[in-house]
């Protein structure tokens, strides 16, 4: 019976691929233009809309496929200093951020401690606050500390996000069982041993989700270090990308190449965890 | 909704403890409370102090009570902004909710091969980050050489010289955005179809009823939440877009201020003009709105709930 229906279904699809080939190739295509335009020179940029004609192979100028606009980045834009902030950037605040928001999620859900309601309470009101709030008072904070246009300026706020301990806390009711932690503190485990041992290998999927979202949010964040950033050592891509713009508008391939540069480390880091990261993504909201 | 049950069920009974574990919950959650509390909820109090100041730079101010608010609704340009903001919002629900469900239910069609694959492509442009969309849209909308204008005048005759950033901002923002979130937005559309009961469709099949009858009284009721929860969150995204014009109009707000968003002005008059204070209370103001945004949401859902439950209970 179910085949049946599956395969009437199928039979009547072919419209469904009409629909769908259409607006695959219009969403691939800022994709495609974007690999083309990066390698090739400038004056192939303005002749020719994919890649430059030519005799070749496919009817395609492979010879004047060219890595110039590479090249050029890194004699210029300061960029592979710019590649480096971004992944220490990203790497240290994904950890720190994933472990912090792990343990203060599993202990809301498990631990009984006086004055949890309260906490419970703050991690749901700040769910709230847009971040563009906290920009002019951040900045004030920032200033005062000490900590502008340094690395521990952006680092030190994105390691608590509200939003990652409400994930975790969800995580830890449906994925650590009661039952287990109880076990583990009549062997004589304290909190943080049961949380280390028992609790966070059960949470494992839900932190390499949150960790991928958050690698990637602050790869790809730029108001922030605009904002905090001053001097262009300390950029890290987003903010030295946009800079490339305002110096070289004219410079398309250059221009092209530093996104598609940009893009791909974290297009590849998706591609190798892609089932962790959509089922992290909708987790938080299809169970509401 | 989410947020209530897991605070309803975190309340359910712990364990009856033997041994004092109430300093060790403390150091769990300690890292994660200082951080936020001096990150977040610090500037959060300060917020409200700057919101009453006048300020050159982080250094100097002056108190002005509420006066930054009466300026507020007496200043031009916070209208532009709340005026683009709102219509660029709206376009964006508007473009992104039909294309992003029909998309959900074309993938959710029985028998469909490739269907992962599909979802990959479509939802690949949210891994890209918005600046690097503007960047790839900046060099696609331009004239003479942009792939749009390119496209559409061999398609339609359209004008190769026709200057998207300086006349068709708005359109420019919406596409550039719905390219990027559209895919985005079905993930969570084909989550919420995958729970819709098949049984109930066949029946309703079996009853004769159409396409758009089986939709709007079998799909629909079923995927509301999670639909209005989309909504909701588009909505939320919108209302606090900056990158994507600061970026395709060269960090101005492009000609008569069209590109100028709410975030773009709190930008300009903390960072570039330097009143951390006026830049505050902009930000109350955003945050005011998608407060709104977010009870009604809270009521709208809670009235259908109890709707939902009256009828079954009449029956």
């Amino acid at each position: 019976m179910k085949n049946e229906t599956a395969q009437s279904a199928r039979g009547h699809s072919w419209w469904a691929y009409v629909v769908l080939l259409p607006i695959l190739l219009i969403v691939g295509v800022p994709f495609i233009w974007l690999v083309c335009a990066a390698f090739k020179n400038n004056a192939d940029f303005f002749t020719s809309v994919l890649l430059p004609r030519g005799e070749g192979f496919l009817g395609i100028a492979w010879d004047r496929i060219t890595l110039d606009n590479f090249r050029a980045l890194l004699a210029k834009g300061g960029f592979a200093r710019a590649t480096l902030n971004s992944v220490l950037l990203s790497s240290v605040i994904a950890v720190g951020a994933t472990l912090f928001c792990a343990m203060g999620g599993y202990a809301l859900a498990r631990v009984r401690f006086a004055g949890r309601r309260w906490v419970q309470w703050l991690v749901m009101a700040a769910l709230v606050i847009p971040p563009p709030l906290l920009l002019a008072p951040g900045f004030e904070l920032l200033y005062h500390l000490g900590l502008l246009d340094r690395m521990l300026g952006l680092i030190l706020p994105a390691l608590a996000p509200a939003f990652g301990v409400y994930l975790f806390q969800q995580a830890t009711h449906s994925s650590v069982p009661k039952e287990l932690i109880e076990a583990a503190r009549l062997d004589g485990c304290s909190e943080l041993s049961a949380f280390w041992k028992v609790g966070l290998p059960l949470l494992q999927p839900m932190a390499s989700a949150f960790m991928l979202i958050t690698f990637l949010g602050v790869w790809n964040n730029f108001l922030t270090p605009q904002v905090v950033m001053q001097s262009p050592g300390q950029f890290p891509l987003a903010v030295a990308v946009a800079q490339l713009k305002n110096t070289y508008y004219q410079d398309y391939g250059l221009l092209m190449a530093g996104t598609l540069a940009s893009i791909v480390p974290v297009a590849l880091l998706f591609l190798l965890l892609q089932k962790d990261f959509v089922a992290g993504l909708t987790s938080g909201a299809v169970k509401g | 909704m989410s947020a209530q049950t897991s605070v309803a069920s975190s309340h359910e009974r712990v364990r009856p403890s033997s041994a004092p574990t109430g300093w060790q919950g403390w150091v769990l959650v300690a890292p994660f409370l200082l951080c936020f509390g001096v990150f977040s909820l610090w500037p959060l109090l300060n917020a409200a102090r700057l919101a009453t100041q006048q300020t050159y730079g982080p250094g100097f101010s002056r108190f002005v009570g509420l006066e930054n608010f009466s300026q507020l609704l007496r200043d031009p340009m916070f209208w532009t902004a709340l005026k683009n903001t709102s219509s660029f919002t709206l376009l964006s629900v508007l473009v992104q909710m039909p294309l992003a469900l029909g998309l959900a239910m074309l993938l959710n069609r029985p028998g469909l091969r490739g269907r992962g694959f599909m979802r990959l492509i479509l939802f690949s442009p949210v891994l890209v980050g918005v600046v690097f969309t503007a960047m790839i849209f900046a060099v696609l909308l331009e004239k003479r050489t942009g792939l749009i204008n390119i496209a559409l005048h061999q398609a339609i005759g359209w004008d190769l010289d026709f200057a998207w950033l300086e006349r068709g901002v708005m359109s420019s923002l919406v596409l550039a955005t719905a390219w990027q979130y559209t895919g985005f937005n079905m993930v969570y559309f084909l989550a919420a179809l995958q729970t819709v009961p098949e049984e109930l469709k066949q029946a309703a099949r079996l009853d004769g009823a159409g396409p758009w009858a089986r939709f709007r009284h079998v799909t629909l009721p079923a995927i509301r939440p999670v639909a209005m929860f989309v909504v909701l969150l588009c909505i939320i995204g919108s209302f606090q877009v900056f990158e994507l014009p600061y970026i395709l109009l060269n960090g101005g707000a492009g000609p008569d201020n069209r590109g100028l968003t709410l975030v773009m002005y709190l930008y300009q008059t903390g960072f570039q003009t330097g009143d951390l204070g006026y830049a505050a209370a902009i930000g109350w103001m955003l945050a005011l709105i998608l407060a709104t945004f977010g009870i009604a949401q809270r009521v709208l859902a809670s009235r259908h709930e109890r709707m939902k439950g009256g009828t079954g209970g009449g029956a």
